[in-house]
């Protein structure tokens, strides 16, 4: 058996050439989640009294647009571990659309007013896609290339 | 200079986790085909032969998912019922311990495992991270889901509520928190994990992600730490 010291090389990931190409899904996700968390804040710091949604709609808004535009940057990678990356999405889409149908039982469980209820609902689809995406990218871009 | 001696430490260690992780995995017998299309950020072959088998473990601990179909079920019946003390159980319980385990991970064994021997790290991560992959997401549902109907049965998320700004501050924290958790800790725990299922895992990366999931989780830790002050002090009141 070959022994630690025998093997002393720096093996960094810049060798993988792979890396530096692809676009920025992992941070842009992570931008996705913080505006719908923001706007969730929003939401829950007003729930249950007459204020404006003008800035939880702009919030889910630009959540909504930045995750279009990071699906986008995904499709078009050329060459991907798609496998890898629809196995962790549609697992993890599961578990977060569970997590995501208990906040929404709660809202409607409360009598959540319809705009809030629309609204929360827009939020938790953004979130329970976005989260499964980050993950499923965060694997795939490591796993082999099959072919 | 002092950099450079640090930067040639990290490169060491990670050659040396990375060929610890090699041999675990039983890859100094072979290392030179992999079982699908080369991986270009892998260990390069050190002799010929067939694959080595990649770890033995479970991603998801499907033993678990009872448990945590349990919890959920009951956190959906205490929100259905309003009842005082189930949710109160489930609030408390679960914050009680998702904070104790970020603290715990981050301050405790975070320092620990940095001194142990890589073969040791990779033992207890194999062990540790798929559990933690239903035991973090769970305790969070259960907090949140509960923490907000048991605000709205005491009435706390009323503007009118005295405190009303400190139970913002919470919401806050726990949202820089949830983007920490599920933007960076929790990518770091699967990726660690499809890595370590691989015939030839890259010890630099498992190192690397591993940081960063250890690091996160005494970040948040930390700033759990000010949600006890907050929530301990609208208890008190």
């Amino acid at each position: 058996m070959s022994t630690a010291t025998d093997h002393l090389r720096p093996e960094p990931d810049e060798v993988d050439l792979r890396q530096p190409g692809l676009p920025p899904v992992a941070r842009l996700a992570t931008l996705t989640l913080a505006l719908v968390v923001a706007g969730g804040i929003w939401m829950a710091a007003h729930y249950g009294h007459h204020a404006t949604l003008v800035p939880a709609v702009a919030l889910a808004v630009a959540g909504g647009l930045v995750l279009l535009v990071n699906v986008a940057l995904l499709w078009r990678i050329p060459s991907f571990a798609w496998d890898v990356f629809f196995r962790v999405f549609g697992w993890a889409l599961l578990a977060y659309l569970v997590i995501a149908g208990i906040l929404e039982y709660v809202f409607i469980f409360d009598h959540t007013p319809s705009p809030q209820l629309t609204l929360f609902s827009v939020m938790l689809a953004l979130f329970a896609v976005n989260v499964p995406m980050l993950l499923a990218f965060s694997v795939a871009r490591y796993q082999p290339v099959p072919g | 200079m002092a950099d450079t001696a640090v930067t040639e430490t990290a490169v060491a260690e990670s050659a040396v986790m990375e060929t610890v992780v090699a041999e675990t995995t039983g890859a100094d017998r072979a290392v030179g085909v992999g079982a699908g299309a080369p991986d270009p950020g892998a260990s390069p072959p050190e002799a010929q032969g067939g694959p080595p088998p990649p770890l033995e473990f479970s991603i998801v601990p499907v033993r678990g998912l009872p448990i945590v179909a349990v919890l959920l079920i009951g956190l959906i019946v205490a929100i259905g019922t309003n009842n005082l003390w189930a949710l109160t159980f489930f609030h408390v319980g679960g914050g009680g311990l998702w904070t104790s385990i970020d603290l715990f991970l981050g301050l405790i064994i975070g320092p620990i495992l940095g001194r142990l021997s890589i073969p040791a790290r990779v033992e207890f991560t194999v062990r540790f991270m798929p559990k933690m992959l239903l035991i973090m997401p769970t305790l969070v549902a259960m907090t949140l889901g509960a923490g907000f109907q048991l605000a709205r049965h005491l009435g706390n998320l009323d503007a009118n509520y005295p405190h009303h700004g400190w139970l913002v501050a919470s919401y806050i924290i726990v949202g820089v928190m949830a983007v920490i958790a599920l933007g960076l800790l929790e990518p770091a725990n699967l990726a660690v994990l499809f890595e370590l299922k691989k015939p030839r895992p890259n010890g630099e990366r498992i190192g690397r992600l591993m940081k960063i999931f250890v690091y996160t989780a005494g970040i948040t830790g930390i700033m759990q730490i000010a949600t006890i002050l907050i929530m301990t002090f609208l208890a008190s009141r």
